[in-house]
């Protein structure tokens, strides 16, 4: 690898080289390298773009990463990851894709990720999305994710996206059996005339089974945002979803949250809020000898922290 | 060391809130206090920098700094604890212990500081400051924080505010520890006979205008004597 993919690698999956364990690494829209572990098979889909995953029942502690770089102008490339983890099993899964587009062409990237989380195991999902480039061409990810959790479940997933990425559409399905618990909490930051779209649909079936769908953005320059959540409670079970953003400059936040109770015990609360930042907040910074400048960063790290 | 010179201040829409108040503050620990509406929280915050004054200036040390914003203010030494602590999401007790004093610090420096309120630290440094505190733990990290900053000025508006007499004990003492232990001057706004019994010096504003300063024992005895108390009052609307 270069130097440049080498950042994007760090910047996406905290990563100096390739890392240990199982892993399974993109660049240019190619498979780079990968590798498997006593209990993680990573197997190279042949009818389209991708790879299947498979963690074996009760496997424990181990991680996954499975980065994506672009670093040529113009590719566009839509891969099908799939996620079949066993019964029992605990594991760490680090996604992430980095664009470095210097030319004038667009670069894209589309993952469609699906997680078939088997009984009472347990999923950290992490995926971060970064972009950067001196050129005209523009960075795209459109990530689609889906999430099926068999009984007694746990998925957590993190993602962040805080630089770079001109244009995302963000779409996350998830449904959950009984005793299944999902959380998802989402970072994001747009800045100058980037969009942001994320859309959450999720399908409490289960009984026992519970959601947390946690957004919180920051919306820069002429940077525009849309939440779109929506979470159905089809059994006993509690549900939350809530977005919080902060609106900057002349940006545009839409926060549609939507819960929808189709059975009696179903439990859902959803919450929003948009505002810019608390004058009080700038001033108490300002009273501990920051600039107003260095006040608004620091609210905002906290924020995404 | 602070001096404010004919200093007034009037609200956007006219309403006149301090009327050319001169003082000259030189001790180590002044309380302020006076009936609600009377400016005192004005005056705080004109020191620290939130507020312009109308007319008048503000000295630091022989220096005026009626024109400097909030941050060169609290550069030169003013530190401003708040009445009601401002919340942050994400920001943690230990980000804010960092910022105000300056530098990177350890978590036991910062639990230091925390102890020094009387907070069990390690229960706090990586609390966020936000709704999940009680208004009482809120102000002790406010003042933690100004503790950091040991800064040669320190205004405190109000800290009795919103605590339950439990806490309300236990904020005397950080305010007897902190005279004998800093240097700087202390200038406190307060209600509380408590608090004004440890001061050097008390002011009494009433009505926009300085209606008493002198020595505690002066001033004391007659604030808590209800007639003597009203001659301040009264003088101010004479």
């Amino acid at each position: 690898m270069d130097a440049i993919q080498k950042r994007l690698l760090e910047q996406v999956a905290d990563l100096h080289e390739v890392p240990q364990g199982a892993y399974s690494l993109r660049v240019n829209g190619a498979l780079h390298g990968k590798n498997n572990s006593e209990n993680i098979t990573i197997e190279k889909k042949t009818d389209q773009p991708g790879i299947d995953i498979y963690i074996k029942p009760g496997t424990k502690n181990e991680s996954l990463h499975i980065p994506v770089i672009l670093s040529q102008t113009g590719i566009k490339e839509l891969v099908y990851n799939d996620f079949h983890i066993g019964d029992g099993a605990d594991v760490t899964i680090v996604a992430g894709c980095g664009i470095h587009n210097s030319g004038g062409g667009e670069s894209e990237h589309s993952g469609i990720h699906s997680f078939f989380v088997g009984k009472n195991a347990k999923v950290k999902y992490i995926e971060k999305h970064y972009g950067e480039g001196d050129g005209n061409g523009k960075n795209v990810m459109n990530p689609t994710t889906v999430v099926v959790q068999d009984e007694n479940s746990y998925v957590e997933m993190e993602t962040v996206q805080i630089k770079g990425v001109d244009s995302t559409k963000r779409k996350t399905t998830a449904k959950l059996a009984a005793g299944a618990t999902l959380v998802v909490r989402e970072k994001i930051m747009t800045h100058g005339e980037q969009l942001a779209h994320t859309d959450f649909e999720v399908d409490l079936d289960g009984e026992g089974c519970g959601a947390h769908v946690v957004s919180r953005s920051v919306a820069r320059d002429n940077s525009r945002q849309v939440f779109l959540s929506n979470v159905r409670g089809n059994n006993r079970c509690s549900g939350h979803t809530e977005c919080d953003a902060i609106i900057m400059d002349d940006a545009q936040v839409s926060a549609i949250p939507k819960i929808e109770a189709n059975h009696v015990e179903a439990g859902l609360i959803h919450e929003a809020a948009i505002g810019k930042i608390a004058g009080e907040q700038l001033i108490k910074l300002m009273t501990l000898g920051l600039t107003e400048k260095e006040a608004e960063e620091q609210i905002i790290n906290g924020f995404l922290k | 060391m602070l001096e404010l010179r004919n200093v007034s201040y009037q609200t956007d829409d006219g309403k006149e809130i301090l009327r050319n108040v001169s003082l000259q503050i030189d001790d180590r620990f002044v309380a302020v206090t006076g009936p609600n509406g009377s400016g005192k929280s004005t005056l705080a915050k004109l020191i620290a920098g939130i507020y312009t004054p109308r007319a008048g200036q503000i000295l630091l040390d022989g220096e005026d700094i009626t024109g400097l914003s909030i941050t060169e203010r609290a550069k030169r030494g003013v530190s401003f604890a708040f009445q009601q602590p401002v919340r942050f999401k994400g920001i943690t007790v230990k980000d804010l212990i960092s910022i105000a004093s300056g530098k990177k610090i350890s978590v036991s420096e910062a639990c230091a500081y925390l102890s020094e309120v009387g907070l069990c630290a390690k229960n706090y440094i990586n609390r966020e400051m936000d709704g999940s505190l009680s208004g009482g733990e809120l102000k002790r990290i406010e003042i933690a924080m100004i503790n950091a900053r040991g800064t040669k000025l320190s205004v405190f508006d109000e800290p009795e505010a919103g605590i339950d007499l439990w806490s309300f004990n236990n904020l005397i003492q950080v305010f007897r520890s902190m005279y004998e232990r800093t240097r700087g001057t202390i200038l406190i706004i307060s209600h509380q006979e408590r608090i004004l019994d440890i001061a050097d010096k008390i002011i009494v504003i009433s009505g926009g205008e300085i209606a008493a300063y002198g020595s505690k024992n002066d001033i004391l005895p007659e604030l808590l004597n209800v007639q003597a108390g009203c001659r301040f009052t009264k003088e101010v609307k004479a």
